[in-house]
């Protein structure tokens, strides 16, 4: 590491040099970039990946390649954008840099650990991109049992990969439980915490409770396949729906992982370009946590057709209902924070806005495949496919690109350009949806997922898709643009840009490296507009 | 945090003992084959002997009741998974069913 510097206007980003200074660096806002720096990159390989299988069903029949590789690109997708970008995106990039700031400390409480999961995340992620680029994988994400068994591809190194990134995950939940418990400002206590903070909260207890599951599940599937130990193979009086079981305990409650983070930053956004003090700020708070039990107990709604039995798929169904009450109460208080706010719109509410009505769509129609009857009928249909991007893309990506605008002058110090950035929002915005909602009408149709090929009816709604796809990737290239350029020749950002009361904007654009000259006391709340 | 608590030696072999034992008794079990109480009885010894290790091995009978709290919602969560995934195999029609 290198000499901090006595000049007070240094800051985290310029008080040590060298590549050193940044692989070894203990900062939690440096290994929030190193996160972002990858995460990034899996994001633009992930996306390379879904522009391949767009362009593939632009027509019908062979189009691009054949059909083993377009089983092959579609598993590169799925397994990249979950495990690699949108799992550990938000808390990693965006928490690791925020939560320390927004509590008013100076750092998370295990420094080490931090640094620690940054290099088993990336050990991990290595080992998945040489396993999916030299060998072939074509189980989907979800390497579901038989067929995960019997296919003779490396199946137990991406296995292992994916538990490795487990592994990582962990540990930054953890250590996000114990700085949120133990390294608060003085005078704030937990219900003075920003809404964001209570997000990865309640992420990072999923995170710990749910990834061990997984992991497991994966060194059985690695068990089953070198040992035969028959606990999935039913020749052995195994059970693949076993599997299923297993693989959904983490994978259900890892999709609030993928949108608890992503609601925190709406609140965040909402109250702070409305001007006004967030609405039901304990009921947000609790619906969080309510969210996070709820997501523990609804897994079987993924298994309505895989054989599980009829009455374990009607209390799958009810209880999967009930994840639609905290879902609602955040959304309505939401809005009613808008309700006679001064509400401006930059680039970071036109996301937030766009979530809202991008995850209400996603949010209901997922009620509509939790009803027990009409998902025998959608399962395994683009109805399904449209649904999780609209919670996924239109959600969590959505906020991702509300927040990283929210905080990009605190990160980098620099503002970007405004004009450009709400152009962003246009293309991706319209561009989402010109791609996912004609699938919506495919599914209803009986266009089957992960199919190669399709018949002609299907074509014209396949090309609209494919068409709105480029208009997405044009506005995430827009975006990378307007970044860059932000980064390099954008105007000094002052500290708080946009007035906004949490914490982090009580300290200078880039903070500096313990984060406050003096540590803050907390005298209010953290929306007292 | 409590205090640090220092157990005597004889205390941890008595629970090593303990350990070997199940173990035996395990592998007993097994060799009786009892069908359908195989798998409960197998599960009932391995709770018992992963809750000497948290008691013994790793002081949570001394720990504080935050820590122990943790531990039980650990635990809580596994009794969820293995209840709910007993309901559906329980409740499916016998002659489709591969247990």
């Amino acid at each position: 590491m290198g000499t901090a510097s006595t000049n007070p206007n240094v800051n985290y980003l310029t008080e040590f040099s060298g590549i050193k200074s940044w692989l070894f660096s203990l900062d939690h806002k440096r290994i929030g970039l190193m996160y972002m720096i990858a995460i990034l990159f899996f994001f633009l390989v992930g996306g390379i990946m879904a522009m391949l299988i767009r362009l593939e069903l632009f027509s019908p029949g062979p189009t691009l390649f054949s059909a083993d590789t377009y089983n092959q690109v579609l598993t590169y997708h799925g397994a990249i954008m979950v495990f690699m970008v949108i799992v550990p995106g938000i808390p990693a990039i965006l928490g690791n840099f925020f939560l320390p700031l927004q509590i008013g400390a100076a750092d998370v409480a295990f420094p080490r650990l931090n640094l620690a999961s940054w290099y088993v995340f990336m050990f991990g992620a290595i080992l998945a991109f040489t396993t999916l680029f030299t060998t072939k994988i074509d189980t989907g994400w979800t390497f579901y049992t038989p067929y995960s068994i019997k296919t003779g591809t490396a199946v137990i190194t991406i296995v292992l990969a994916a538990f490795i990134m487990g592994m990582s995950s962990i540990l930054t939940g953890l250590n996000f439980i114990v700085t949120t418990h133990k390294l608060r400002a003085p005078g704030m206590s937990m219900f003075d915490m920003p809404l964001f903070v209570w997000s990865l909260y309640s992420t990072a207890i999923i995170q710990v409770i749910a990834t061990p599951v997984l992991g497991i599940t994966l060194l059985l599937l690695v068990a089953e396949r070198v040992l035969g130990i028959g606990i999935f193979d039913p020749k052995l009086g195994g059970d693949p729906v076993l599997f299923q079981h297993f693989f959904w305990f983490y994978s259900h409650p890892a999709v609030y992982i993928m949108i608890l983070p992503a609601m925190g930053i709406i609140s965040e956004l909402i109250s702070a370009f409305s001007r006004k003090t967030i609405f039901g700020y304990k009921a947000i708070a609790f619906s969080s946590l309510g969210i996070a039990a709820v997501s523990f107990i609804v897994w079987g709604h993924h298994m309505f057709v895989s054989g599980q039995s009829e009455i374990a798929g009607v209390i799958f169904s009810f209880i999967t209902m009930l994840v639609g009450v905290p879902t609602a109460i955040k959304m309505f208080n939401w809005l009613a924070t808008l309700y006679k706010g001064s509400v401006s719109f930059e680039s970071p509410m036109l996301y937030a806005l766009g979530f809202l009505f991008l995850f209400a769509i996603g949010g209901v129609t997922g009620i509509m495949l939790a009803t027990l009857g009409v998902d025998v009928h959608f399962h395994d249909t683009y109805f399904v496919v449209a649904h999780f991007h609209y919670v996924m893309v239109g959600g969590t990506l959505m906020a991702i690109m509300g927040g990283f605008y929210y905080w990009f002058p605190k990160m980098f110090g620099k503002m970007y350009n405004e004009g450009l950035a709400r152009l962003t929002f246009v293309l991706i915005f319209i561009g989402f949806n010109v791609t996912f909602f004609p699938q919506f009408i495919l599914g209803a149709m009986g266009m089957p997922r992960r199919y190669f090929d399709y018949i002609p009816a299907y074509e014209s709604l396949n090309k609209i898709s494919t068409i709105g796809s480029w208009m997405i990737a044009a506005g995430f290239f827009l975006a990378l643009y307007v970044i860059i350029r932000g980064i390099i020749s954008g105007p000094k950002a002052p500290a708080n840009p946009w007035g906004a009361k949490t914490l982090e904007w009580q300290t200078s654009s880039p903070p500096p490296h313990f984060n406050f000259d003096k540590k803050p006391t907390v005298t209010g709340g953290p929306y007292d507009y | 945090m409590s205090e640090h608590h220092v157990m005597p030696l004889k205390t941890y072999f008595k629970v090593a003992g303990g350990l070997v034992l199940l173990t035996i008794l395990t592998v007993v079990f097994h060799e009786m084959k009892m069908g359908a109480l195989a798998g409960p009885v197998a599960f009932l010894i391995a709770a018992v002997k992963a809750s000497l290790v948290l008691l013994y091995f790793m002081h949570l009978k001394y720990d504080n009741m935050t820590n122990r709290v943790i531990f039980g919602s650990g635990f809580f969560f596994l009794i969820l998974l293995f209840a709910f995934s007993y309901v559906d195999i329980w409740t499916r029609i016998k002659s489709f069913s591969t247990l």
